[in-house]
């Protein structure tokens, strides 16, 4: 993990609620793998205190990118940064997604709800390059809350879109139009997941049921990002135990079969 | 020509700072809790850089820590009830210990308890060790016990409970108070008197938060401790009032950012300082403030950073 606070906002675009920022970074490109996440600085300023977490989007060259929902004053501030400012960033971080040695041929699915879409651009594109097969579930609230529709399209890749309110694509949780979908395709390889907790609870469900690996990168509130404040634990399964373990150090992703969905959680 | 001396050059300052049982290279140490066990600072920050690290608080046996939420950010400040989750004496002198070994850095280990008994066990346990140069008796964590409470609210058990850890410990012993308490004063006397090397303050200020849509605190625990540069203000006046009230050394923390920070507790009579939730946001923060505190005594021309201390001009 490095620490670069220069890297360069080279670009950004906005959808309503979304932004996406791309960073020059060349060390931390060059070590970044998909699943993993940044520590981003809001400001210099005590408030906000924390730096926040961001997954990696992509990847390109000595580029990064990273793709986030204005969810509050710290991606807020960070939504209003400028391109040609820089950013203070911790990274990269966290153990990412893993995949199978032989990937070519074999087909992945890649289910995303809302911002959770975000660590899945760069996983697909990575697969691809691999020589897979893949099957991107995207859903969001409205047909507004799915900004990255037209950039996740690609060769040897499908997409299929949910909407809770029907606007575009299926109507309903992403995660019920996968379950269909699943029903009357051929079987992948793997599932990954990330989104809000009641979509990767129902997710590990299905894998669980249909004895397919899954793998799901958790979001958590975080101190440090680094492994020192103990903050964002989860509580993961451990031999014939459970117990708290740091997201930021072990996860962000775990195998869906590790994971315990304890109350309110 | 010569009106414009550039900055004494090749002076130095001299930042070692006397704890009377310790010496340390500077009055800058890593606060227990935000610094891990000290590892994982390495790939950002050169730990003999430090004048000390206090490790994460130790119990035991290890320790499953609180359900989550466990952080809530709230203006300027950090309220987290982690719950001193931790992995017990024994993967610490066995796992940790000797990957801290060829450190030139202090390690100070803080100790907990769940009874007294159990404090004394740790440091009976760990005081063969060589390679720790102190303990901090954590008398404060407001995170274990219902409603925060814990030995340091009451200068009565601190009393009992410093004895009894004193009479266990062959290494000096720094004593963590609470600021939770209506006369922090009679607290840091009552852990003098019973043989106290050190008082370290403040702990975190016990808090809560809000969530206004679901009306539910924002930590599972509902309380937690207040952290960051919210709570310097109140810290700063409780080790004022400490400094100067006992003859012990008195380490000073709470909502340490910077080196002008650091200084203002130097300055009130803090001969040594713990970095805390400033390592969260910036990982080299202690290094950092170190250069920061030796920046300002160049600039002033002063040769030991010693002579701030206690300097506080009241008249």
């Amino acid at each position: 993990m490095l620490n670069d606070p220069v890297a360069l906002i080279t670009q950004k675009k906005t959808w309503p609620g979304y932004v996406l920022l791309q960073l020059k970074s060349p060390r931390i490109a060059r070590r970044s793998k998909p699943g993993q996440f940044l520590m981003v600085r809001v400001s210099d300023q005590p408030y906000p205190l924390l730096r926040r977490p961001l997954s990696i989007h992509a990847r390109d060259g000595d580029g990064i990118e990273l793709f986030f929902a204005r969810a509050g004053l710290g991606t807020g501030i960070l939504a209003d940064r400028k391109t040609g400012e820089k950013l203070d960033i911790l990274g990269p971080l966290g153990k990412g997604f893993t995949w199978p040695k032989a990937v070519k041929g074999k087909t992945f699915c890649l289910v995303g709800g809302g911002r959770g879409i975000a660590p899945l651009n760069f996983l697909a594109r990575e697969l691809r390059a691999k020589g897979g097969q893949v099957r991107i579930f995207y859903g969001g609230r409205t047909e507004a809350g799915l900004p990255l529709l037209n950039k996740l399209a690609a060769r040897k890749t499908e997409v299929f879109v949910s909407t809770d309110d029907g606007s575009l694509g299926f109507r309903g949780f992403v995660s019920a139009m996968f379950e269909k979908e699943l029903a009357r395709s051929a079987r992948p390889a793997l599932i990954y997941a990330c989104g809000p907790d009641p979509m990767m609870k129902k997710i590990a469900k299905i894998a669980t049921e249909l004895k397919i690996p899954a793998q799901l990168s958790l979001e958590s509130i975080m101190g440090c990002g680094i492994g020192a404040c103990w903050g964002c634990v989860h509580k993961i399964r451990k031999g014939s135990a459970a117990e708290w373990v740091k997201t930021c150090e072990e996860g962000p992703v775990f195998p869906a079969d590790e994971v315990v969905w304890t109350e309110g959680k | 020509m010569e009106e414009r001396r550039p900055r004494a050059k090749g002076k130095s300052v001299d930042l070692s700072v006397d704890l009377g049982f310790l010496k340390l290279r500077n009055p800058v140490l890593a606060a227990s809790g935000t610094f891990g066990y000290g590892l994982e600072f390495k790939p950002f920050i050169n730990l003999n850089k430090l004048g000390g690290i206090v490790v994460k608080g130790l119990y035991f046996n290890p320790r499953p820590g609180n359900p989550p939420p466990r952080l809530a950010e709230t203006p300027s400040g950090l309220i987290n009830s982690i719950g001193l989750q931790g992995i017990g004496v024994r993967a610490f002198r066995e796992k940790i210990l000797p990957q801290l070994q060829g450190l030139q850095t202090p390690i100070i280990v803080n100790v907990c308890g769940e009874t007294d008994e159990e404090y004394a066990a740790v440091i009976d346990y760990l005081n063969k060790d060589g390679r720790i140069a102190a303990y901090e008796l954590n008398i404060s964590c407001p995170n274990v016990k219902e409603e925060g409470r814990c030995p340091a609210l009451s200068p009565d058990h601190t009393h009992s409970l410093v004895k009894l850890a004193k009479g266990a410990s062959r290494l000096p012993l720094i004593v963590k108070l609470s600021p939770n308490v209506t006369d922090i004063v009679s607290v840091a006397r009552a852990a003098e008197e019973a043989g106290a090397d050190a008082v370290s303050l403040i702990n975190t200020l016990l808090a809560m938060a809000v969530d206004i849509e679901t009306r539910r605190p924002r930590l599972a625990n509902t309380f937690g401790g207040l952290s960051g540069p919210a709570i310097k203000p109140v810290a700063l006046r409780m080790v004022y009032q400490v400094a100067s009230r006992v003859r012990i050394p008195v380490i000073g923390m709470g909502g340490i950012m910077n080196g002008k920070d650091a200084l203002e507790f130097l300055i009130v009579g803090a001969r040594a300082v713990e970095v805390g939730t400033a390592n969260f946001v910036d990982p080299g923060a202690a290094a950092r403030i170190v250069k920061e505190i030796q920046d300002y005594c160049l600039e002033k021309k002063i040769s030991k950073v010693e002579d701030i201390i206690g300097t506080l001009a009241t008249e």
